[in-house]
């Protein structure tokens, strides 16, 4: 009982900060943490890269290796996203079978990268109907401060792009860079009475009256969406979001494109 | 989407403006509900939708298994989003996949956003959505399907939450894919409204849609959700005109 006593007063208290424009940590509204990413982690992977979101820790690790194509898409290749959140990285992560949460978190990374066309999957077939690269990407969440699907995303679109396709260990040519032909970025909201904060913090994820992330592309495109937790937004927030999330991608990829 | 490599894409839209089936952009499916189909539940509702056979039983508020779920302030809400294996072309291993998961969490949240949870601290709301027969746009017909079952079995809330995907096909944001439309479209936006606040409480997507095609999508999605709000009323008023019918008989 103590444990809903304390979020219950956590909760007032986010919210109403929020009423004062204000927010735990001192940021403002469409503030986001400082994002560091550091590429090429670990070497026994075909790409990494370790992303600090404020304190929230990912680390994202590429793996290709030849596989065979589904048999609905014989010319292209294999795409799989997995997030796994380890019980190291919160109090509340139990191991065993992946829970609803960790299904949302991968599912939703996944889609932005497919829906945005990152890797031009038909360059990973080596033999139509028969051979292709399969392109694993494992996120694993070390530490949980909040907005895990953006630090994913961040982690995983940073590990594709300095990823190299490993010819010579399969005997399938040589070493060359892994083509991503799009920078799809996920930008998080969660609602706090009437306020849209972007990037939340824990504390806030769990105050919140609902939460959306979006992925934008280089091109001012949105190529995907999920709206979660209990909570509602209006037509008209969903567009003032897609705009914040523009800004927030375009400049997240610059930061990525200049590593 | 999800055609990478894939056969030709098949004409979405004529010279006409007509797509496959004869619609027009903005034209939804058939859409027929019928509340109070199953003698055990607490209450539940069958969805014909297009080719979609979507069924809803909700149970409760009842005890919550598993025990360590319970909530001292509030019902839980369960939803369960479970397609038969016989519902869709190629045989669907039965059981949970995660793309169920994800979708039975989502419809969870969606309808925890309209319930008044507060009123039944220690117990479950169980939400079972059944997918007989698919077609594209099953989580919007379990959804519209739950929300009547919901009001069947008297279980208060701020309103019915109707549900319906908005996409793009042919360059053209158009209401209620069918399958062929999802399959080869562009994009893919399921939503659900609260006609009552105008809120969105269930919001995904998948696909490419510039700043002001999202903007038409979400418009064309809200005026496709109060279209099947109205069948969602009347599907409760059918199944209410009976019972009044029955009472005078109990009375007398």
């Amino acid at each position: 009982m103590s444990d809903e006593v304390t979020a219950e007063i956590l909760t007032t208290h986010v919210l109403d900060l929020a009423k004062k424009g204000r927010r735990l940590d001192g940021r403002g509204v469409d503030e986001m943490r400082p994002v560091k990413i550091r590429t090429g982690f670990v070497a026994s992977a075909d790409g990494s890269a370790f992303v600090e979101l404020g304190p929230t820790k990912v680390l994202a690790g590429i793996k290709l290796e030849p596989g065979t194509p589904f048999p609905d898409t014989p010319n292209a290749g294999v795409l799989t996203t997995n997030a796994e959140l380890v019980p190291l990285s919160s109090p509340g992560f139990e191991p065993g079978p992946p829970r609803p949460e960790a299904i949302e978190l991968s599912r939703v990374v996944d889609r932005a990268i497919r829906a945005a066309e990152a890797i031009d999957l038909t360059k990973l077939c080596v033999t139509p109907g028969e051979k292709a690269w399969v392109c694993y990407v494992d996120i694993h969440i070390l530490d949980d401060g909040g907005n895990l699907i953006d630090a994913a995303m961040l982690a995983a679109m940073s590990a594709l792009t300095h990823a190299t396709l490993p010819g010579e260990r399969f005997g399938l040519g040589e070493d060359k860079p892994l083509e991503v032909r799009h920078l799809p970025i996920e930008t998080t909201f969660a609602r706090l009475g009437d306020a849209l904060v972007v990037d939340p913090v824990s504390e806030e994820e769990s105050a919140c009256q609902g939460r959306l992330t979006i992925a934008t592309d280089e091109a001012g495109n949105v190529c995907a969406m999920q709206k979660g937790k209990v909570g509602a937004f209006s037509p008209q927030d969903v567009l003032q979001m897609a705009d914040r999330a523009q800004v927030h991608g375009d400049r997240l990829r610059d930061q990525i494109r200049a590593l | 989407m999800g055609s990478v490599g894939a056969k030709e894409v098949p004409q979405l839209l004529n010279e006409a403006g007509r797509r496959i089936d004869g619609r027009g952009l903005e034209d939804l499916r058939a859409l027929k509900i019928e509340a109070g189909i199953l003698n055990r539940a607490d209450g539940s509702a069958y969805v014909e939708w297009g080719d979609n056979k979507v069924m809803a039983a909700v149970y409760g508020p009842r005890e919550v298994h598993p025990r360590h779920l319970q909530q001292n302030t509030k019902a839980i809400v369960q939803c369960r989003y479970n397609m038969a294996a016989f519902s869709v072309d190629e045989r669907k291993r039965p059981g949970l996949d995660r793309r169920s998961q994800e979708i039975s969490k989502v419809i969870s949240e969606a309808f925890e956003s309209v319930l008044f949870v507060e009123e039944y601290p220690r117990t479950s709301i169980d939400v079972y959505i059944e997918v007989l027969q698919a077609n594209a746009g099953t989580r919007c017909a379990g959804i519209v399907a739950a929300s009547v079952a919901l009001a069947d079995a008297g279980i208060p809330m701020v309103d019915l939450i109707p549900a319906v995907a908005v996409g793009k096909i042919a360059g053209k944001i158009a209401l209620d894919l069918k399958k062929e439309e999802d399959n080869y479209g562009e994009a893919d936006l399921p939503m659900a409204l609260v006609p009552r606040s105008g809120r969105l409480v269930l919001l995904q997507m998948e696909g490419h849609m510039s700043r002001p095609e999202l903007e038409q999508a979400l418009d064309l999605g809200v005026k496709g959700c109060l279209k099947i709000y109205e069948v969602q009323k009347e599907a409760l008023r059918a199944r209410y005109a009976v019972r009044s019918t029955e009472a005078p008989e109990v009375a007398a």
